[in-house]
C-alpha cells in the first residue's frame, strides 16, 4: 500500500536561497509523523510545498510528491485547491491571526464544507457545532455567532483544529501548533490533536522544534537540517539510538529528569545553521560537527542501519 | 457601541460649532460688509443705513449669537441679494450639489476599487505601475481644466454630451467624471495598499489552505479587511466633493449649492456663504459619523471597543 504523503528530493528555493535542499519523507496513513529541526532548517516550507501554499517567488521541484498515490507537481491550481481543506487540510502556528477577523467562526467552519461538499447551511452549522463540542468546546452554539476577537488563542486554536477537520481529511499538516500558546494551553491542544489522530485515523504530519512534543506523540520522526533531512526513524529508536550528529546534539539539548544530573550543564550545540550558498555541497552540519574531517565535503551516502531507520553522514552504520 | 456612537456625536457637535465661528469670523474678515453691500458708489449716509438694516451696528458678539440662535431653529437668515430665506435658496439648490457629488462618488468607487484590486493582485508588475501612473496623473491634473478638456471633447467635438445645464441626467455625466477624478487617485492607491496588506496576512493563507475558490478570497476575504480604511476615505472624499463642486458647477454652470455660494461670494451676500459653508461642514462631519458607523459594521473588533 503507498504511503498517505511521499515526498522524494524536494528542492524549494527563494531567489538564490535555497531553502529546502532534497528532503525526502513519508507520511504513513493513519500515523503522527513529527519533522523537527531548529529554526529556519526548511520545516514550514516542506509543510507549505506539501500544500502548494508557498509565496509566488518561491521555486518548488522534486523527484516525486505525491498524496495518496496523486502526483501533486502537475497537479493544477484548481485540481489543488479541491485537495486543500478536504483530504489534506492544515493549521499553524499563529491562532490569533489565522482566522478572519472580519467574519464570524460559524461562517468560516461551515464555508469550508459548503465548498467542498456542497452542503447545506444548516448541515454544515450543525457539523461545525459538533466539532466544535468535540475540540473541547463548550457551548458551542454562542461561539459559532462570535467573531475570532472574542475567543483567547487556545480557543482560536481549538476552532482551527475544528475548522481543518470539517471535511474529514485523511492528512492533517500542523505546523507548529502549539508554538504561540501558553504552556498549560499547549499541553491540552497537544493531547487534543494526539486523541484526535487515533480516533480519526488521521495522518499528521506535525511540525515542531520541541523535543517533548515529538516523545509524547510521534509514531515517526524526521530530523531536518539546513534543508535536508539528516535523520529519520520510529520514535523510540530515534531516542534511544541516535545516530546522526545533529539528532545527538539535539537530544543532548533536552534535559530529562532522571537522566541528567542537577547542576550538570545542558548540552548546546555550537555555532549557527550556516547560510547555504548555490553549488553547496557536502555535509550542511560540519562546521558545527565534532566527527567532521576533509570528506565531509563531499558527497554524503546515506545509511540504512534497519528498514525503518536512516541517516545521512560520513560516519559508517 | 451605543457609547462610541454618542462620544462621535459629542465630536461632531465641537466640529460644527467650530465651523459655526470660523464661518462668521471669516465673512467678518473680508473687510466692512456694510461697504462693500452699499456699494462703490455709496455715501456715508448709506453705508450707515445698511449697517442699521442689517444689524450690523451692533457689537459682534450679539450678532454672531444671534445668527448662531436663530440657525439652530433652522433659520439661516434673509439672502440680501435673492430677498428670500437663506434655506430655502439651499433647499432649491442641494438637489443638483447631491446628484454631482453621488455621481462622482460612484463613478469613483466604480473605477478605483477595480483599478487597485487588479494592481494589488499584480502587484510589481507593468499593470500595477501603469495604474500607479493613472492615478498619478488624476492627482496632477486640475479638475477645471480636465473639464474644459472634456467640454472641448465631448461636447463640442463629439457632441455627445451637453456642456452646460442642469436639465436631465446627461448633464451630470462630464462633471461627475471630473469629480470622481480628483477621488480617483486616493481611492486606487487605498484599495491597492489595504489589499496587498489583506492578500498577505495569515488568514488569507488560511483562507487558501481551506481550498477556496480565487474570487472567494479575493473579494469575500481579502477585500472585506482592505475595505475598511476605504470606506471611511470615501466619506472624506465625498466631502472633499461636494466642496470641490463649487469650482465643477461653477465650470458646467450646474446650479448647484457650490454654484450658489460662488455667486453668493460675488455679491457679498454674506448670509448665503455663511449658510453655505455651515452646510456643507455639517454635511461633511454627518458623512464621518456615517463612514465610522460603517467601519464598525464591517470590522467587528470596534463594535465591541
Amino acid at each position: 500500500m503507498t504511503a498517505l504523503l511521499e515526498i522524494e528530493q524536494l528542492q524549494v528555493s527563494f531567489g538564490s536561497t535555497a531553502a529546502v535542499r532534497g528532503a525526502s519523507l513519508s507520511v504513513a496513513r493513519g500515523e503522527t509523523h513529527c519533522l523537527v529541526g531548529e529554526s529556519g532548517c526548511g520545516k514550514s516550507v516542506t509543510a507549505l510545498s506539501v500544500m502548494n501554499l508557498l509565496a509566488p517567488n518561491a521555486r518548488r521541484s522534486a523527484k516525486r510528491l505525491a498524496f495518496e498515490g496523486q502526483d501533486l507537481l502537475g497537479l493544477s491550481d484548481s485540481g489543488m485547491a479541491n485537495l486543500r481543506g478536504n483530504a489534506m487540510a492544515m493549521i499553524f502556528q499563529e491562532p490569533m491571526t489565522s482566522l478572519n477577523p472580519a467574519y464570524t467562526v460559524g461562517s468560516q467552519m461551515t464555508e469550508v464544507l459548503r465548498r467542498h461538499k456542497r452542503a447545506s447551511q444548516r448541515a454544515a452549522t450543525d457539523r461545525a457545532a459538533d466539532l466544535l463540542a468535540r475540540v473541547g468546546i463548550t457551548a458551542p452554539g454562542l461561539r459559532l455567532g462570535q467573531f475570532p476577537h472574542q475567543l483567547s488563542g487556545g480557543l482560536r486554536q481549538r476552532v482551527m483544529i475544528a475548522m481543518a477537520l470539517m471535511c474529514e481529511p485523511r492528512l492533517l499538516i500542523a505546523d507548529e501548533p502549539t508554538t504561540a500558546l501558553d504552556v498549560t494551553v499547549q499541553a491540552q491542544i497537544l493531547r487534543l490533536l494526539s486523541r484526535l489522530q487515533r480516533d480519526l485515523g488521521l495522518g499528521m504530519l506535525l511540525i515542531t522544534h520541541d523535543l517533548g512534543i515529538v516523545a509524547r506523540v510521534a509514531h515517526r520522526v524526521s530530523v531536518m537540517y539546513a534543508g535536508e533531512v539528516v535523520e529519520s526513524a520510529p520514535t523510540a529508536e530515534l531516542f534511544a539510538n541516535p545516530r546522526h550528529p545533529y539528532t545527538q546534539g539535539l537530544l543532548r539539548c533536552v534535559p530529562v529528569p532522571g537522566r541528567i544530573k542537577r547542576d550538570e550543564p545542558l548540552g548546546s550545540i555550537p555555532g549557527t545553521v550556516p547560510r547555504i550558498a548555490p553549488g553547496f555541497a557536502g555535509c550542511a552540519f560540519r562546521e558545527r560537527c565534532a566527527f567532521a574531517d576533509e570528506s565531509c565535503s563531499s558527497a554524503i551516502p546515506r545509511h540504512r542501519p534497519s528498514a525503518a531507520h536512516d541517516f545521512l553522514c560520513r560516519l559508517p552504520a | 457601541m451605543l457609547q462610541f456612537f454618542v462620544r462621535r456625536l459629542i465630536v461632531a457637535l465641537l466640529v460644527a460649532a467650530t465651523v459655526m465661528t470660523l464661518a462668521f469670523v471669516l465673512t467678518r474678515l473680508s473687510g466692512d460688509l456694510a461697504i462693500s453691500i452699499a456699494g462703490p458708489n455709496a455715501t456715508q449716509a448709506d453705508v450707515d443705513a445698511v449697517r442699521r438694516a442689517y444689524g450690523l451696528d451692533r457689537p459682534l458678539l450679539v450678532q454672531f449669537f444671534d445668527w448662531v440662535g436663530r440657525a439652530l431653529t433652522g433659520d439661516l437668515g434673509q439672502s440680501y441679494f435673492f430677498k428670500t430665506p437663506v434655506s430655502a435658496l439651499i433647499a432649491e439648490r442641494m438637489p443638483v450639489t447631491l446628484t454631482l457629488g453621488l455621481t462622482g462618488l460612484v463613478i469613483a468607487l466604480a473605477v478605483s476599487l477595480p483599478l487597485g484590486i487588479l494592481a494589488a493582485v499584480r502587484e510589481n508588475t507593468a499593470i500595477d505601475r501603469l495604474v500607479q501612473v493613472v492615478a498619478l496623473l488624476g492627482q496632477a491634473m486640475p479638475s477645471f481644466w480636465l473639464g474644459l478638456l472634456l467640454m472641448i471633447v465631448f461636447g463640442l467635438q463629439l457632441g455627445w454630451l451637453p456642456i452646460s445645464g442642469t436639465g436631465s441626467w446627461d448633464n451630470y455625466v462630464m462633471p461627475g467624471v471630473v469629480l470622481a477624478f480628483s477621488a480617483i487617485p486616493a481611492l486606487t492607491r487605498l484599495t491597492r495598499a489595504g489589499m496587498i496588506q489583506s492578500m498577505a496576512s495569515d488568514y488569507i493563507r488560511t483562507a487558501r489552505a481551506k481550498g477556496l475558490s480565487r474570487a472567494s478570497i479575493l473579494l469575500k476575504h481579502a477585500l472585506r479587511n482592505a475595505a475598511i480604511p476605504v470606506v471611511a476615505i470615501t466619506a472624506v472624499q465625498l466631502g472633499f466633493m461636494l466642496g470641490g463642486s463649487i469650482v465643477i458647477e461653477q465650470v458646467f454652470a450646474l446650479h448647484g449649492v457650490g454654484f450658489l455660494a460662488w455667486e453668493s461670494i460675488g455679491k457679498n451676500d454674506f448670509p448665503v456663504v455663511q449658510a453655505v459653508v455651515l452646510v456643507l461642514a455639517v454635511i461633511y462631519v454627518a458623512l464621518t459619523m456615517l463612514a465610522d458607523l460603517m467601519n464598525a459594521v464591517l470590522d467587528p473588533r470596534l463594535r465591541a471597543s
